[in-house]
């Protein structure tokens, strides 16, 4: 459970999980020439994939490019254009708004429906397969598909609406109601957080449960005071987790938008207006320039929860 | 709880009074009457919940056998007209391109994935788990650093190399990253798979004086066929159903992907006359993932619970 917040973790900590030994230095030598093999691969991807492209988009995020002719340096130009750039603001915006009302609902949805299973009576793994399923498919092209047509005018979601006294009309074409569209598609993919907290639940030992109730603890004393913190490992690997995936919508955005971001720039998200920008106006140093920030910004959050997770996350067992 | 301890011999034929043994069924009746009310509440509740959550699954499967011009507010999911022209259509392709041949791309380009994550993310797994050499901490913390790392940061220059070797428009961009595990998932969902093997397997191997290739082939191998198993499902599922990569790169309609040609569906088709095989081809897109699903439900849920992988 929640094993990549452990190996962080243990990083921090400058433990491993096993102790080297010290062997005679012949044999070490043998030992660096195989590992070093061994990892080839990936210390190729590394170099040439990830780190290389990454320091060329740390120096291309302060030139002008468009692919065709030589780069040109232009400092920091990149970067004020973005702090006066209207779209760019609706991007962050957009993105912001649908990561922080988008993962609380989704994780509380995840949450309720897993306690819901958790008490199951019964076919416990067929309804944790038809609540995972959207998770699975969430994302892709056909979804976005399905979705268009759903929020369509005239489509089922505006006849449902309109039944229950709302406003006529589609809602992909009103700004107002794209995102309130794009968190329904989220939350629908409720099922992968949702897993991840049943099988925290089935770790929280009964007795704690049995001890709380004889003591006269209510349904909701018990949630507060017994589920909440022995689950905050989970909720923290989630909740780190679906803000960073909330930060890289894309193809949905994308189909549902038919590549524009409209209307109004009211589904203009980040990666959306990167690819934009890169992609079809060929600015490469200034997608870079917005890529780099979007690196800084998850890097900071992620930094944040970490910090902050010492004081909310509570990890059994241990003795600090 | 009370346990009747009642012999068999002090049973009384006597109606009117009861032993411990009858109150204790007759408790038992009453609890099992409760229970079974509260198993009916719960499958309510959940079952209303499943039927929600699945409605726009199956309004899309039922949409696809529907005439085009019924397909769009058509609330119900009861099918009345039934047709299988949406998918004649939808097999015939688009732009003059058939159906099988964006079927073939996609299988293709995820075969391909699964053999190079498999391949490269256990070789690697097995250097940073299984072999004690210097610096092997701080490679494993890179890679730990990638797991978090957004990958448009990279699609950029990535993009500029490949477009200057002049491999845009080749399947080299999407596979050579699967075949050097820059996947970091994969790498440390087997890292993590290895270090829960016994390390006495190799101890002894190496006494018997195997190398590390031996005993990484002969004895490592074999016994991570369920990381091996997961890596492989959720490394097709998510290359099947990638589009970021294929929109970049693949501008050949001959050498689309599936989502990439459905995009194509949706540029071309307004008119309401196409909801019907675009819904068709959505559903025929979905079908690998959906086999995959029902056959590997427990590696899928199983490794979603345990390693945190998205679906």
């Amino acid at each position: 459970m929640t094993t990549v917040t452990q190996a962080v973790r243990e990083r921090e900590q400058g433990r491993d999980v096993q102790e080297p030994r010290a062997p005679r230095s012949r044999r070490r030598r043998a030992e660096d020439v195989a590992g070093y093999s061994f990892l080839l691969p990936w210390l190729l991807g590394f170099f040439l994939l990830t780190a290389g492209p990454m320091l060329a988009s740390l120096y291309l995020s302060f030139t002008r490019y468009d692919l065709f002719n030589a780069p040109q340096w232009v400092g920091l130009d990149n970067f004020r254009e973005l702090f006066s750039d209207p779209r760019y603001r609706d991007s962050v915006r957009v993105t912001t708004v649908f990561a922080v009302v988008g993962v609380p609902i989704k994780l509380a949805a995840s949450l309720a429906v897993a306690m819901l299973l958790n008490a199951a009576l019964g076919a416990k793994g067929f309804y944790r397969s038809a609540f995972y399923l959207p998770s699975l498919v969430g994302a892709s092209v056909s979804i976005a598909i399905v979705w268009r047509a759903m929020f369509n005018d005239g489509g089922i979601v505006d006849q449902i609406s309109q039944g229950v006294g709302g406003e006529a009309g589609g809602w992909i074409g009103d700004p107002t109601r794209t995102m309130p569209m794009f968190i329904l598609l989220a939350v629908w993919q409720f099922g992968a957080p949702m897993v991840i907290f049943l099988a925290g639940l089935k770790q929280v030992p009964a007795e704690l449960y049995e001890a709380a109730s004889v003591d006269g603890a209510g349904p909701l004393r018990r949630f507060l005071s017994i589920t909440l913190p022995m689950l905050s490992p989970v909720i923290f690997f989630n909740l780190l987790l679906e803000t960073i995936n909330a930060f890289q919508v894309f193809a949905s955005a994308y189909i549902i938008s038919n590549g524009t971001g409209g209307p109004a720039n009211s589904t203009l998200f980040y990666t959306l207006y990167l690819y934009r920008r890169g992609f079809e106006d060929f600015e490469m140093g200034y997608a870079s320039a917005m890529a780099w920030l979007l690196v800084l910004v998850v890097g900071a959050i992620t930094f944040v929860f970490f910090k902050t997770s010492k004081s909310w996350v509570h990890y059994s067992g241990e003795t600090r | 709880m009370t346990r009747t301890t009642a012999e068999p011999g002090t049973r009384t034929v006597d109606e009117s009074a009861r032993t411990p043994e009858q109150h204790a069924t007759a408790r038992r009746s009453a609890r099992r009457s409760r229970d079974r009310r509260h198993k009916l509440v719960f499958h309510l509740v959940t079952g209303a919940l499943v039927v929600v959550v699945l409605y726009p699954a199956v309004w899309m499967l039922v949409s696809s056998f529907r005439p085009s011009a019924q397909i769009i507010g058509n609330v119900s999911i009861v099918p009345t007209e039934v047709t299988l022209d949406n998918f004649v259509a939808a097999f015939n392709g688009i732009g003059g391109v058939s159906f099988w041949t964006f079927f073939m791309n996609s299988t293709i380009l995820a075969v391909g994935s699964v053999v190079g994550i498999a391949l490269s993310s256990a070789v690697s797994a097995y250097a940073l788990a299984r072999i004690d050499f210097r610096g092997r901490r701080v490679w494993f913390g890179l890679m730990i650093a990638t797991l978090l790392l957004p990958v448009h940061v990279i699609i950029i220059p990535q993009y500029i190399v490949f477009n200057n070797l002049g491999l845009v428009n080749t399947y080299w961009p999407l596979l050579i990253g699967k075949f050097l595990a820059t996947e970091a998932f994969f790498v440390f969902l087997m890292v993590q798979f290895m270090r829960n093997l016994p390390r006495e397997l190799d101890e002894a191997a190496r006494i018997d004086g195997a190398g590390h290739l031996r005993i990484f082939g002969s004895i490592m191998l074999p016994l991570m066929k369920p990381a091996l198993v997961t890596s492989s499902i959720f490394a097709f599922i998510w290359s099947w159903n990638d589009f970021l990569g294929p929109l970049l790169y693949l501008k050949d309609p001959n050498l689309y992907s599936l989502p990439i040609a459905l995009r194509l569906y949706v540029d071309q088709t307004t008119g309401a006359a196409n909801f019907g095989p675009q819904m068709a081809t959505a559903v025929l897109a979905l079908v690998p993932v959906l086999i995959f699903f029902i056959i590997f439900q427990r590696y899928i849920v199983e490794g979603v619970a345990t390693q945190g992988l998205k679906g």
